[in-house]
């Protein structure tokens, strides 16, 4: 069976999720900039010191997760348009997620090591 | 003035070519359609689809030294002396300048471009207020000449599963009017990651468009309903 089929219905939450991660990016990368720049100068004990907080660790695995929701909507989109054949599509859509899981779940090894 | 026009008949030319051909205009000749004209005076195998030559019927909508726009209202004028004529990008071609649009109307099809409301009709009209009539404006005047629609990547890439600018402006013709009362089956219709939301906003359907309609606004408009009944 060859038809054209649409309706999966996870259009909008795709894309209001792409905005909302944005968003927290957006915001996190002020705040660091902020932190790192009112503060003395930028030394490895002092990184280390402000990365033990826990208040710290917490915004940068929600950075770190919006990236990564952000990220597969966007791979997928360009997938989507770039990848017809479906066993293709599916097959990198997966390397994705996987590449995706793998990076988070680096980063909360090397934020609560 | 010179015109390089793109060739191509799939019956008989293995691929397509571009032909100069130097057209000698007459003083009232003011629309590229009227070079046009005169160039199938000299040459009458060069095929195109003309039929109002007032930006009306949208029939010759072409790519015109790289932008889609209606030849009938392209003013001469304001042309380079060389200009390059192919056909709109993306859809198959028939003949020389003339499209396929099969693709480009299914879609508008498919977001059943009627007004739907099942109640009695009144005995004289369906009314609006002058307010409520104020939303149409921008979006009833489509002519359906498919520049928007073919210079949209998104568009390109998926022509079977993406409505379209020009498909999506006329879905919110029928969102916004207050008369209809399909809104919660149209919405639901478009809420896809493909029908809607392969837009991603670049508006190169508002820099097409001959009308100067705005097709990526409508488009906005449609996702801000979508969130508005859903948060």
């Amino acid at each position: 069976m060859n038809r054209i089929v649409t309706g999966a219905h996870y259009g909008l939450r795709d894309w209001l999720a792409q905005r909302i991660t944005a968003v927290i990016m957006a915001a996190y990368t002020l705040i660091i900039l902020y932190v790192f720049a009112t503060g003395p100068p930028l030394d490895y004990a002092l990184w280390k010191d402000r990365f033990a907080q826990g208040s710290m660790r917490v915004a940068t695995l929600l950075f770190a997760a919006s990236l990564a929701w952000h990220v597969w909507v966007g791979m997928r989109d360009i997938l989507m348009d770039y990848v017809k054949a479906l066993a293709w599509r599916f097959t990198l859509e997966v390397l994705v997620l996987l590449t995706i899981a793998a990076y988070l779940g680096w980063t909360v090894q090397i934020l609560w090591r | 003035m010179r015109l390089s026009i793109y060739r191509y008949d799939p019956d008989r030319d293995a691929a397509p070519r571009m032909q100069d051909y130097q057209v000698a205009l007459e003083p009232s000749d003011r629309m590229l359609l009227d070079a046009l004209v005169r160039l199938k005076e000299q040459d009458d195998s060069v095929s195109f689809r003309r039929s109002c030559r007032e930006g009306v019927c949208g029939s010759d909508a072409m790519n015109i030294n790289g932008k889609n726009g209606l030849a009938c209202i392209t003013k001469l004028a304001e042309l380079p002396d060389h200009v390059t004529l192919r056909p709109l990008p993306g859809l198959p071609v028939i003949r020389d300048l003339i499209v396929d649009m099969t693709q480009f109307f299914r879609q508008y099809e498919s977001i059943k471009p009627y007004l739907i409301n099942d109640t009695a009709p009144p005995e004289r009209e369906r009314l609006q207020s002058p307010e409520e009539r104020e939303h149409l404006n921008g979006l009833y005047e489509c002519i359906l000449c498919a520049c928007c629609s073919t210079a949209c990547p998104s568009f390109w890439w998926n022509p079977d599963k993406f409505v379209g600018p020009a498909g999506l402006l006329q879905a919110y013709r029928f969102i916004a009017d207050t008369r209809d009362q399909a809104t919660s089956e149209r919405l639901d219709s478009l809420e896809d990651p493909y029908r809607l939301f392969r837009c991603h906003s670049i508006m190169n359907c508002v820099d097409a468009c001959p009308k100067g309609l705005n097709p990526t606004h409508a488009i906005g408009k449609i996702k801000e309903m979508m969130v508005r009944r859903s948060v």
